[in-house]
């Protein structure tokens, strides 16, 4: 198997264009939708995605999210959500 | 679809997530597993364009989120394009099954331009010779162009494969031909034994051997390709112990309408008898999946007979599948037969050593008009 580095905050990720990611008014939450699939995101895994994948960088996003929810040292959980996210192919890395 | 068997449960808050159309009970090819009735011609009163539309409307408003064109062949609806460009503005993903008979590259940018998400794309064999014999029409190398035509046109794309006795040993050609195409998904779908597949069965039942053998190649080769290619495996449900978490359960998050618009818990519940689909051209979707009788009747557990009343996972795989239990037990409120807890898993079991021991040697039935009628006569 080709051997995956792990993610570093300076890493640029973006949305695989094969999931499409938005807010599913009936649900109340944001899906991600690809071939044969939905997954319904939680609060915290939606918000990590939208700033991440928009972001210039890891470290940019998680800077925006420290801003909007006013909290602190949130690099570790940022990070260690989007190796997931990364792992079931969600995301990659663009640079 | 919900993988039989992946032990997916997915809480759909009571919404249709999943809605299936069957556009058309036609299709050129003849395949013996064909999971349409096998008196699919008698339904020819197809719903039209505007019927269609007024489906998807309702079906958003139920909270449908993944769409499935079908068939028999959805290509043959020359309205397939408008349909998909209406679901598509009203926010569906929407996917499309077909054999690739009908699609061409003119289609296929229509199809893109209409909202089209990705493609899922049957093959049966690997070769010419074999894939004609399943099908009963020459169509390999259409559908291999296609299959590239589709990647041209930057689709994310699906390879489904049927699996049966036949081709299974191919397992490691398919793989390799999917990696060739550039496709993201393969997928290995054993037969479930339902309608034509049931009529077929014995010759279609592929032995433990092959199974092992298949299975072992789609993890070596998953374990070589990595991100490159998912490899979906259906399991044959047979040749397991405990039953598939069928359709996620019972009107849980799944509806299919038919050609001629009976709405469905699954795409093969007309098969038992005795129950009332009712028909989106008499009722509302949404009379149909909260209120009907039909898509209550096997919701939650109170339905359940022992062993499954009693059971530790009823809530896992709802009993398995109600079609199979009525098609093999006679009662649809039966345990499934795969269970190893059901008091009729003898039948399967004999059915499995039966795939090993001795073959019927009937000839394939292909999926043809005019049946049974046709086989009285035999």
């Amino acid at each position: 198997m080709e051997v995956e580095r792990r993610l570093r905050p300076e890493d640029v990720v973006e949305l695989n264009p094969n999931y499409h990611f938005r807010w599913e008014e009936p649900q109340q939450a944001h899906v991600l939708l690809y071939p044969e699939g939905i997954v319904k995101l939680n609060h915290t895994a939606a918000a990590i995605l939208e700033a991440c994948t928009g972001a210039a960088s890891i470290a940019d996003g998680t800077a925006e999210l420290a801003r909007r929810y006013d909290k602190r040292n949130l690099g570790a959980e940022v990070l260690t959500f989007l190796e997931v996210a990364h792992a079931k192919g969600w995301i990659r890395i663009k640079s | 679809m919900p993988k039989a068997g992946s032990g997916l449960s997915l809480d759909g808050l009571g919404m249709t997530l999943w809605l299936v159309i069957e556009l058309t009970y036609k299709c050129p090819l003849k395949c013996p597993w064909c999971s349409n009735p096998v008196d699919f011609d008698r339904y020819r009163n197809e719903l039209t364009t505007k019927e269609w539309k007024a489906v998807l409307r309702e079906g958003r408003r139920l909270g449908s989120l993944q769409l499935g064109f079908t068939g028999g062949e959805p290509m043959l609806r020359r309205d397939l394009e408008e349909l998909v460009e209406e679901a598509d503005r009203l926010g569906y993903y929407t996917n499309l099954i077909t054999s690739g008979v009908g699609l061409n590259e003119k289609r296929l940018r229509a199809l893109k331009k209409a909202g089209l998400k990705q493609i899922q794309l049957s093959i049966q064999a690997c070769d010419q010779e074999l894939n004609e014999k399943l099908v009963g029409l020459d169509v390999f190398a259409h559908k291999i162009a296609i299959a590239r035509s589709i990647k041209a046109e930057g689709f994310p794309m699906v390879l489904n494969v049927p699996v049966s006795r036949y081709n299974i040993d191919q397992t490691a050609a398919f793989i390799e031909l999917a990696a060739d195409l550039g496709v993201e998904y393969v997928e290995f779908a054993n037969l479930q034994y339902y309608n034509w597949a049931l009529l077929n069965r014995s010759e279609l039942l592929p032995t433990r051997e092959q199974l092992a053998r298949s299975e072992a190649e789609v993890k070596a080769a998953r374990e070589r390709l990595g991100k490159r290619l998912t490899i979906y495996y259906v399991v044959p449900d047979y040749h397991d112990s405990r039953p598939k978490a069928c359709m996620n359960g019972w009107g849980s998050i799944h509806l299919t309408i038919a050609p001629d618009g009976t709405a469905l818990p699954c795409q093969e519940a007309r098969l038992i008898e005795g129950l009332e689909f009712p028909n989106v051209r008499e009722h509302g979707l949404d009379w149909i999946w909260t209120q009907s009788p039909a898509f209550s009747k096997f919701r939650g557990d109170s339905w359940m007979k022992e062993p499954c009343r009693s059971c530790s996972e009823k809530e896992k795989d709802f009993g398995g599948c109600r079609c199979q239990a009525y098609l093999m037990t006679g009662d649809a409120a039966n345990t499934d037969p795969v269970c190893a807890k059901s008091p009729h898993r003898p039948l399967i079991d004999a059915l499995i050593s039966g795939a090993e021991t001795h073959r019927d040697q009937m000839p394939l039935i292909m999926r043809e008009g005019g049946y049974p009628r046709r086989m009285g006569t035999r």
